[in-house]
């Protein structure tokens, strides 16, 4: 498992129906390419995050396929729309196998 | 034609000035809560200067909001590791940073005032220098590597809870000998290009040296987080690439030298707000 690695979402605590809030998203993580070599010349193995997922409800809001050329500490802001409360659901998946995963509520007065 | 031809050329270099200027106007709120004095009035003993403002006034509209919130500013991310190596033991003595000064928030106020004279050790000491005597001393543990990640990770987050607060480091009394000898290395000319600090820092700022918008060379917002390197850098590392950017032999990390070069120029920001980590190219 890759060091360090910390998911980090914010999401506001509460909307309005139909109302189109913004999502943040970031997940520190080293997002080591493959491509490089260490001081040896030897090559350094790929090990990054290669998919990222949001839910709502169970309902899919989005679905990142993720490549090595993606800069470290991944960061990604979209916008939804939030038609009652419920839970967003982040998860993140990273070459080794692991899977990283945070959630908030949201409250639609 | 020719004439509205040329109109549209005036209005265009007339727009591009008029955008630089609208970034140094700007005013730094953070997460909308800590205002940050980033242009006040400048300390008596640097009076030349009229007004001292933070590197932030300097940078690009999309640099400057990088630091307004804690979420999109980079340099937090080291913060989170520095909190987990603050609450963990470490060294002999089973303590940990917690152990003696409980939540991080107790140092609120400390990076305000340091570079500062230590009395038991009879010095001037840096932060860094401060952790390493509480690593060595109290917790039995190895000294971090001046520069290094764990301790540059360790100021920002010492930094961090003091942000807002203004620089107010001391020049007189004991510390004042080395805040002479930091004067002098700020006015004194290195390497093959012949530049003092003060040629760029006192006499250029607001140019451009090259394509970098030249600064006053303040340090309140280190450790600073840097979009060329991606990661948090030292102010003694910052004065040393300077140094080597006039083709001058440089000076190491945590030699005398530096330790009164940063008490002189932490000096010329007092009355600026401590603003570490900070975000700038």
């Amino acid at each position: 498992m890759a060091d360090n690695v910390k998911p980090r979402v914010r999401v506001p605590s509460d909307a309005t129906a139909g109302e189109e809030i913004t999502i943040k998203t970031l997940i520190s993580h080293t997002m080591e390419s493959g491509q490089r070599k260490d001081g040896d010349g030897n090559p350094i193995p790929r090990s990054i995050i290669n998919r990222f997922t949001c839910t709502f409800n169970g309902e899919p809001v989005i679905d990142v396929t993720m490549e090595p050329a993606i800069s470290t500490n991944p960061y990604f802001e979209f916008q939804a729309i939030v038609p009652e409360s419920g839970t967003f659901e982040f998860t993140w998946y990273d070459d080794d196998g692991s899977v990283y995963t945070d959630s908030k509520e949201i409250t639609v007065g | 034609m020719k004439l509205l031809f040329r109109g549209g050329v005036v209005a265009g270099a007339l727009f591009a000035a008029l955008a630089a200027q609208a970034d140094e106007e700007a005013n730094l709120v953070i997460n909308g809560d800590i205002e940050i004095t980033v242009r006040t009035d400048a300390p008596e003993h640097v009076a030349q200067l009229g007004t001292i403002y933070s590197g932030w006034v300097f940078r690009s509209d999309e640099t400057q909001s990088l630091q307004m919130d804690d979420f999109e500013n980079p340099g937090m991310i080291f913060v989170d590791d520095a909190i987990d190596a603050w609450n963990t033991v470490d060294g002999t003595a089973g303590n940990s940073c917690a152990a003696c000064h409980g939540e991080p928030e107790s140092l609120a106020g400390v990076r305000a005032v340091y570079p500062k004279w230590n009395d038991e050790a009879e010095e001037v000491r840096t932060i860094a220098m401060q952790v390493n005597g509480c690593r060595t001393e109290r917790m039995g543990a190895e000294a971090w590597k001046y520069d290094g990640k764990e301790m540059i990770n360790m100021e920002a987050l010492i930094a961090s809870v003091s942000r807002g607060m203004p620089v107010d480091v001391a020049i007189d009394g004991p510390a004042q000998s080395m805040w002479e000898l930091g004067r002098e290395i700020y006015y004194t000319r290195f390497g093959q290009l012949d530049l003092s600090c003060a040629n760029c820092h006192e006499d250029n700022y607001g140019n451009n040296i090259r394509s970098d918008h030249l600064s006053q060379g303040q340090i309140n917002g280190f450790p600073t987080y840097r979009l060329k390197n991606a990661q948090l850098n030292g102010v003694q590392s910052r004065f040393r690439g300077c140094i080597r950017d006039t083709r001058g032999e440089t000076y190491g990390v945590g030699v005398e030298e530096l330790i009164a070069l940063e008490l002189y120029v932490a000096s010329r920001g007092n009355g600026l707000s401590v603003e570490g980590p900070s975000v700038r190219n």
